[in-house]
């Protein structure tokens, strides 16, 4: 089991509001779900991945929830080659041909 | 021990915006629907000049305002002759945090630190959320940052990613939600529990914040070409956009300037749906957001919104996804600029509608932001191939939001399309008679409303009048 050390930059999960709780007029799908919540902070005990912990967030709020992650990565990126894109930059360079 | 549960803390609403935005609106209420807006605008806020130098101070603003030559000759080629106005856009990923939104974001800040308050929080998924970071960081303000940013397989939108990492990026504390309106509860909940100001983005300082982007672009234009823009398009979501440039223009003396709005048409897509919510490839600047906002501008956080576009826009116009990819291309390949996209909407609104004006007369686009991982054409595609979502090229006319993302055949294929204004004005009249219960009317209301609407007062006393609601004095 990965383990968090006091002072890692960790991310904690928290469930705010059981679909029961949630409020009314919405959707059917979201209302199937619960209202959930992610948050980034720096551990204050030694822990494991899916124990209940208490951060400190950057704010410095004091918040708890269970870990998820030790030093998440962002995982955005620029995606795959989308070949369409290639296609317009190509049209485009060619209805401007010698114009530019 | 304070009662924190869903129904104790939405109880408790009045007096948490009160402490954490510092303004009592209740002074500027004229009782009913009325209220002096203003006045609002006037004590609440602050003056142009001030704005300018509070911007200033914090590297805010004064961004060029380039034109677009090559996007303006390519309008020609499908326009009739003697037309295609020229193009110009005003550069604002120039500002700290690559968009306009640094302008608000300046000032709500500065106020934030002026009234002594020790941290900021600001409730959103864009880039208004980066700006807000930027500027506490700049001020040495604490600031939490709320973002609806996933659906239940906790499965991110690239472009909030990505604004999590800016925001993170600056030292903000960014706290991730799934997708729902109950949003507005955590953000409540973060306010009390902390104290800090509510940066919200419809304060009279917010709006007042983006008043120098519409002065500035006015100046700019005439020292250029001679003259004011005959039009200025501005992406509306939130109203704010639309109010501020607006009001700014009116400022500068550009009073026949044309102030026209654009949104992504995302039409059939709920934006409280835990599906639609990643099946969308703008989270900004469309009409899910545009149509409410204008039609019903308290819904915001705040009990009176300073935005109110209602109020400034002369026309509204609708654009579909795969057009603004596409005019994005053709930024970055015709004029070396890759920017957006979300922020090329009007863009995408400016390259049809010069195609309807005369070769002599000038659209300025007021906006352009920056782009990065997350939020770039590929990685935005990419994501919608993903979700299912088919991308095609064709008529964009027969997108459907959700199902598939049209790209142009060719940029003939890139129309303009009216959205009925007299609509959004007649439904946000419908919204006032609901909301208030609405069975008699007062004068002032009536003058109140036509302000409103930027209609004279018998366009509101025929709508009056249709529902047989009584005019008292």
């Amino acid at each position: 089991m990965k383990k968090a050390n006091i002072g890692d930059w960790v991310q904690i999960h928290q469930v705010v509001l059981q679909p029961e709780q949630r409020a009314q007029n919405l959707p059917d799908d979201t209302k199937k779900v619960p209202l959930e919540l992610w948050v980034k902070g720096f551990v204050i005990k030694d822990a494991a991945i899916g124990e209940e912990i208490t951060i400190k967030t950057m704010s410095g709020r004091f918040v708890s929830g269970k870990l998820v992650e030790i030093n998440p990565r962002y995982i955005h990126d620029f995606g795959d080659c989308v070949p369409e894109l290639n296609k317009i930059d190509a049209q485009l360079r060619e209805i401007m041909e010698g114009e530019l | 021990m304070i009662d924190k549960s869903y129904n104790a803390i939405m109880s408790r609403k009045n007096e948490i915006m009160k402490k954490s935005i510092g303004i009592d609106y209740s002074t500027f209420e004229l009782g009913g629907i009325a209220f002096d807006y203003e006045k609002m605008m006037k004590e609440a806020g602050y003056t142009l000049q001030e704005i300018q130098e509070i911007q200033n101070r914090v590297s805010v603003g004064n961004t060029p305002l380039i034109e677009l030559r090559n996007l303006t000759k390519l309008a020609r080629k499908y326009a009739p002759r003697g037309y295609g106005a020229r193009i110009f856009i005003k550069d604002e990923a120039c500002n700290p945090s690559g968009s306009f939104k640094a302008r608000r974001a300046a000032t709500a800040c500065y106020h934030a630190k002026k009234l002594g308050y020790k941290g900021v929080i600001a409730a959103t998924s864009g880039n208004y959320g980066a700006a807000v970071a930027s500027q506490a960081a700049i001020n040495g303000l604490k600031c939490i940052i709320v973002q609806e940013c996933y659906d239940s397989r906790k499965i991110g939108q690239p472009e909030i990613l990505e604004k999590q990492r800016a925001c993170e990026a600056y030292g903000a504390e960014v706290v991730q939600l799934t997708v729902g309106p109950e949003l507005f509860y955590t953000f409540l909940l973060l306010l009390e529990e902390t104290g800090f100001f509510n940066a919200s983005l419809y304060t009279p300082f917010g709006i007042a914040g983006v008043e120098t982007l519409g002065y500035e672009l006015a100046l700019q234009c005439k020292e250029k070409t001679g003259k004011f823009p005959e039009t200025v398009l501005v992406t509306h979501a939130g109203g704010g956009n639309v109010t501020g440039t607006a009001r700014g223009l009116i400022k500068a003396g550009a009073k026949d300037t044309k102030v026209v709005g654009a949104s992504v048409d995302l039409s059939g897509l709920h934006m409280a749906s835990d599906t639609d919510f990643n099946r969308k490839s703008f989270t900004t600047g469309h009409t899910g957001f545009g149509i409410p906002f204008a039609t019903w501008p308290d819904r915001s956080d705040v009990p009176r919104n300073a935005a109110r576009p209602l109020r400034y826009l002369n026309d509204y116009l609708l654009v579909k996804q795969g057009e603004v990819f596409y005019i994005t291309e053709a930024l970055a390949n015709l004029e070396g600029l890759e920017r957006g996209p979300a922020g090329n909407t009007s863009l995408t609104a400016a390259f049809a509608l010069s195609q309807q004006m005369k070769e002599d007369e000038i659209i300025v686009v007021q906006e352009t932001e920056y782009t990065g991982a997350g939020k770039h054409p590929l990685a935005q595609l990419s994501f919608a191939k993903s979700n299912g979502i088919d991308i095609i090229f064709g008529n964009p006319d027969d997108e459907l939001p959700g199902k598939n993302i049209i790209l142009p055949n060719d940029p003939s294929y890139i129309k303009l399309r009216n959205y009925d204004l007299k609509k959004a004005k007649l439904s946000y009249l419908k919204n006032c008679v609901s909301s208030y219960n609405l069975t008699e009317i007062t004068k002032a209301e009536i003058e109140f409303l036509a302000a409103e609407v930027k209609e004279d007062v018998d366009f509101v006393k025929s709508f009056v009048i249709e529902r047989n609601i009584k005019m008292v004095d």
